[in-house]
């Protein structure tokens, strides 16, 4: 007993939190929401290389359409891209895709379209020196930003990147809006069963989430004092 | 695919309505939860700056805390778990008001107060600090130096930051639906389990809200041009 809070409720179950209902049945909770997040930051990654790559592009048509499509998904709350995933999936694929899968493709959209912009934002911070010095050595635009540009601006966004994945673990939460079994999922289902502990069971979570988010988000300010240290010298 | 569209149903008729007053709950949550998280973000942003050390390290954890949970889990724990927390007499009075909106309202204002204290708080280091030096040795106090020297100018330089706290929140509203919160995403759904129109309901919505988003991009793009680059050619 805490402050009146009776946390035996969250002590009883802590496998279940942690793993669902593996070994016995799918994986779930903590782990999965780990698994959902890693994959989805690794394939948002190339989303958002790819997206904000089109975004720099010297074709105009390549830019607008881009960016019109990186504004559009901006422009949307997350829960409207789950919606429209779970049901044009289906429609497109004759369905098939597991929940865990279409939610995954849902955070990967919708944090590509972020991701783009940090992207962006990184190659344009490389000096244009730089790509003027590497064309004019006889290397082509695309060699130029491949080898010389990319690999400095990709550094440069680290920080960015571990912030996103903060934000990824923070928005698998909304798996549990379409039935998948993460950690808010699991103690909606708890709190469902046991109907006393409410407070104990979502103190619980939350405290869970911060830890994992907290820790990255200090290792992103690490990251960003060092690399700062790193260019002072 | 033999889907036959229907775009009939969401540009008049009883479900429009629902759209529509959807949108205005929507608008409604967002208005008084951003006013409200300006404020508490405030509030916390001074303690933050304070040179009592208690009171910087409660700041500290509530930005800290706040800012790495996940919105939803903040709904769910105040609109399920509060009431074993809170003093008797706010939670009579929850329940005499619209609980699921109240419940909202707590949750959004506390989780963008905790971005919103971080924006003022650069906002106000970004003023030089002779400023307040100057202002404490004119005469004026500490918190008169705030409150007429550093804070009218570091509101201005946090009102983009502010406006972009706005759209996050607007968007961020929808996870309102959860609790049963009538607002537009809720009205989306309900529209599409009415009528099994899905693909109209959710355009309809998206449309809304993209519409919104560009309005308060817009409204950012206006301040910056009128207000913030004649102030920066100075």
């Amino acid at each position: 007993m805490v402050g009146g809070l009776d946390f035996g409720v969250v002590r009883d179950n802590l496998p279940y939190f942690f793993l669902g209902r593996y070994p016995k049945g799918p994986l779930g909770g903590v782990a999965l929401t780990l698994y959902l997040a890693v994959v989805s930051l690794v394939l948002s990654f190339l989303g958002g290389l790819f997206l904000g790559l089109l975004s720099v592009s010297r074709n105009r048509l390549i830019k607008w359409g881009s960016t019109t499509v990186i504004q559009t998904i901006r422009g949307m709350p997350l829960l409207m891209v789950i919606f429209w995933m779970f049901f044009l999936l289906p429609a497109l694929l004759g369905g098939g895709m597991t929940a865990d899968w279409t939610i995954i493709t849902a955070l990967t959209l919708f944090t590509s379209a972020y991701m783009s912009e940090i992207v962006r934002a990184g190659i344009l911070g490389i000096p244009k020196g730089q790509m003027e010095a590497a064309v004019s050595t006889g290397l082509s635009h695309k060699q130029a930003m491949t080898h010389i540009i990319l690999p400095q601006a990709l550094r440069n966004m680290i920080p960015s990147f571990v912030n996103q994945f903060v934000s990824m673990i923070k928005d698998t939460s909304l798996a549990f809006i379409v039935g998948v079994s993460e950690l808010t999922h699991v103690a909606t289902q708890m709190n469902n069963r046991t109907m006393l502990y409410p407070t104990e069971i979502f103190l619980f979570i939350a405290v869970i989430y911060f830890i994992m988010c907290f820790a990255f988000t200090e290792l992103s300010r690490w990251l960003e004092r060092r690399s700062a240290w790193r260019k002072s010298i | 695919m033999n889907y036959r569209f229907d775009w009939a149903i969401v540009t008049s008729g009883k479900y429009f309505d629902w759209i529509v007053s959807g949108l205005y709950v929507t608008i409604k949550l967002s208005v008084v939860s951003i006013a409200l998280s300006f404020l508490v973000g405030l509030v916390i942003a001074m303690m933050r700056m304070s040179h009592v050390r208690p009171v910087r390290w409660f700041a500290h954890g509530y930005l800290e805390f706040f800012r790495n949970t996940p919105l939803l889990v903040q709904i769910f724990f105040w609109y399920f778990g509060s009431y074993k927390i809170l003093p008797q007499a706010v939670n009579d009075w929850m329940v005499r008001q619209d609980f699921e909106f109240a419940a909202a309202v707590i949750a959004l204002t506390i989780y963008t107060s905790a971005f919103i204290a971080e924006d003022i708080r650069s906002g106000v280091r970004s003023i030089p600090k002779e400023q307040m030096e100057a202002a404490r040795s004119a005469g004026f106090s500490y918190v008169r130096s705030m409150r007429y020297i550093i804070l009218p100018q570091a509101v201005r330089l946090t009102i983009p930051p502010l406006i972009n706290q706005f759209l996050n929140l607007m968007k961020n509203s929808s996870l309102a639906m959860t609790i049963g919160v009538a607002e537009l995403m809720y009205q989306a759904r309900q529209v599409e389990s009415y009528t099994f129109k899905g693909f109209e309901a959710f355009s309809a919505a998206t449309l809304v809200y993209l519409a919104l988003s560009f309005l308060i991009t817009g409204l950012m793009t206006l301040y910056d041009k009128k207000v913030l680059q004649p102030i920066k050619g100075h």
